[in-house]
Formats: C-alpha cells, structure tokens, sequence
C-alpha cells in the first residue's frame, strides 16, 4: 500500500489489441488459410441461434391458446417482424420474411457480442461482404426476374453515354452496405479497445457500461436495422409494383 | 533531417494521412445532425406520424454516415494495414 497503490491504479493493464487473431493455420490450394477469432466467434453465434430455434421449435409444438413466457416473446417478436417487412415490400414481403428475420438475427446478435468478450464476426469485412454480396445476388436476381430486359436496357437510360455511371452505381450498392455495417461495428470495436486499453485502472469503473451500450446495443441495433431496410428497400425497388 | 530513414518517412507520413482522412467526419456530421433536427420539426408538425419519420430518418442518416466511414476505413487502413509500406519493404 501507499506510494506502489498509486502508480499501479494510474497504469494501463493491456496492451491495444483490436485485430483478428489467427488461430489454425492449413494448406489450401497453394495458400495458407487460416481459422481466425472471425470464424470461432461466428460459430458461436450459430450455435447460440440454433439452439434458441430448437428449443423455440421445441415450445411452439405444444402452443398454447394464451401464451405464456417464452411463447409470449416470440410471437411478439415474429409479429413485429412481419409488420416491419410488410411496410416496406408490400405484397411481396412473404417470400423474403424467412430472409430478412434471419439476416436480422445474425447481424444483431453479432452485433452485440462485443458485450459477451467475443470479437464482433461483422467487425470483419469478410462477413460483412459476404452479406453484402447475398443482397447485391437477391437485387439482380429480381432486376432480371421482374424486368426482363429491362435489367440490360435500364443501364443506358437516361442517356446512353450515362452507362458507365450506372454501371458503377449498381456495383456500388453493396460495396456501401457492407462497408457501413463493418465500419460502424469496427469503430466501437476500436474505441473500446482504445478505452480498455490505453486509460488508467481507475477510469474503467463504471464509466465502460456507458460507452458499451452506445457502441454495442445502441449503433449494433441501428446498424442491423438499417442492413436489413436497405436490403428490402433496393429488392423491392428493383420488383417494381 | 538527413537521419530519417525511409520506413521512418512513411510511417510518419501515414500517421499524418490517417488524422487528415478522419477530417471527412465533418461532412456527416452536419448532414446527420440536419436530418435529426428536420426530423425534430416533422415529429412537431405531425406527431401522430412518429415511426414513419423515425425509420425515415435513421435510413437517410445511416446512408449519409457512409462517406464519414470511407475516412475511417482508410485512416484505418493506413495505420493497421499499411500499403505503402509493404510495397516499399518488397521492393
């Protein structure tokens, strides 16, 4: 005690470590690949999310006609759901609820692992882009289900001469997605890190629990919300009427 | 100045790079804080329409925010991911 409290409670513990660590390395095809904290942290997450459906599943088998409990949130969370998919894609919106309820799930629980010490798998742009990529395959899919030639003939209009601007605009939507969604996640991810690890003992009291629902709750819940919208919004923008 | 070595410089230089891309926080910043206070006067004139103009405003200032976060992935990248520093070092 004394002088040595001092020093000690005024020091940082940790070093700054926000990167992604590689676990496993193996031979692929002339490369080494690695397993990283990206991929054991989003088996994690499936896990989770697996289970939760079973026991769910398990729950709704026996369904009552007043729900109770767990029965209860779930029916209020699949009724939000639907309300939420139908406002935006209209009659269309059944075909893509399974989709959207999903890709909802995932990005927000992925969101939040920040809070469980798991490193956020959307804090790495190989996740992110890979989602990104699912959406960009869904909006051409419907661009040339729906408008037939359209899809081609859509790329020269107004002007012809405006095709290599279009061009750019449409390869440009989920390269914006995903780059939104991983730097919104990495930048909590980082100052987070900042402020674990590069403040005094005595400042990581308390003041961390703010931070981590702003950062965690608050921008992942926002971030999931809005991937989802503007994935709805460009697929139905592209299904027309 | 003539004991700077090369790594030296352009370590140095990317540093100063990744300050100045973070300088692209300005614009979203006054774009987001535009769209809430227009928000704020929407939900004053018609507060019976709260969620619309919520969702709608959340989507226009998240599609706003992505210019700001351009800067953040090449602050980034300069500083953790550094291209110009293993192009220098292969070379």
């Amino acid at each position: 005690m004394g002088y040595g409290m001092v020093p000690m409670l005024l020091a940082s513990d940790k070093e700054v470590d926000f990167s992604i660590h590689h676990l496993l390395g193996y031979k692929f095809m002339g490369q080494t690949v690695y397993i990283t904290t990206s991929h054991v942290c989003c088996f994690i997450l499936m896990v989770a999310i697996m289970i939760f459906a079973v026991v769910v599943r398990k729950k709704i088998m026996h369904a009552k006609e007043i729900p109770t409990g767990l029965q209860n949130v779930v029916e209020f969370a699949i009724e939000t759901l639907q309300g939420f998919v139908d406002s935006s894609m209209g009659k269309h919106g059944k075909k893509y609820i399974n989709y959207i309820g999903t890709l909802f799930f995932f990005v927000i629980l992925s969101n939040i692992s920040g809070l469980f010490g798991l490193r956020p798998p959307t804090a790495d742009y190989g996740t992110t882009f890979c989602l990104a990529l699912i959406t960009f395959i869904m909006i051409q899919y419907n661009n040339v289900k729906y408008n037939k030639f359209g899809a081609v003939t859509d790329l020269f209009q107004p002007l012809w001469f405006l095709f290599p601007i279009n061009l750019i605009g449409e390869i440009a939507t989920p390269v914006s997605m995903s780059l939104r969604l991983f730097g919104n996640v990495m930048a909590g991810t980082v100052m987070m890190a900042l402020y674990y690890g590069l403040l005094p003992v005595i400042a990581k009291v308390g003041i961390p629990a703010a931070l981590h629902v702003y950062f965690d709750l608050f921008s992942g819940a926002i971030q999931a919300y809005v991937f989802c919208m503007l994935t709805m919004v460009f697929v139905s923008q592209k299904i027309g009427d | 100045m003539s004991n700077i070595t090369n790594e030296g410089l352009i370590l140095a230089c990317s540093t100063i790079g990744a300050g100045l891309a973070m300088i692209a926080g300005i614009g979203p910043g006054v774009g987001q804080g535009y769209a809430a206070g227009q928000g704020a006067a929407a939900v004053g004139r018609n507060p019976g329409a709260k969620g619309d103009i919520m969702s709608t405003m959340l989507l226009g200032q998240a599609v706003a925010e992505t210019t700001g976060l351009y800067g953040l992935v090449v602050a980034l990248l300069l500083m953790y991911g550094n291209p110009m520093l293993s192009r220098f070092l292969k070379l």
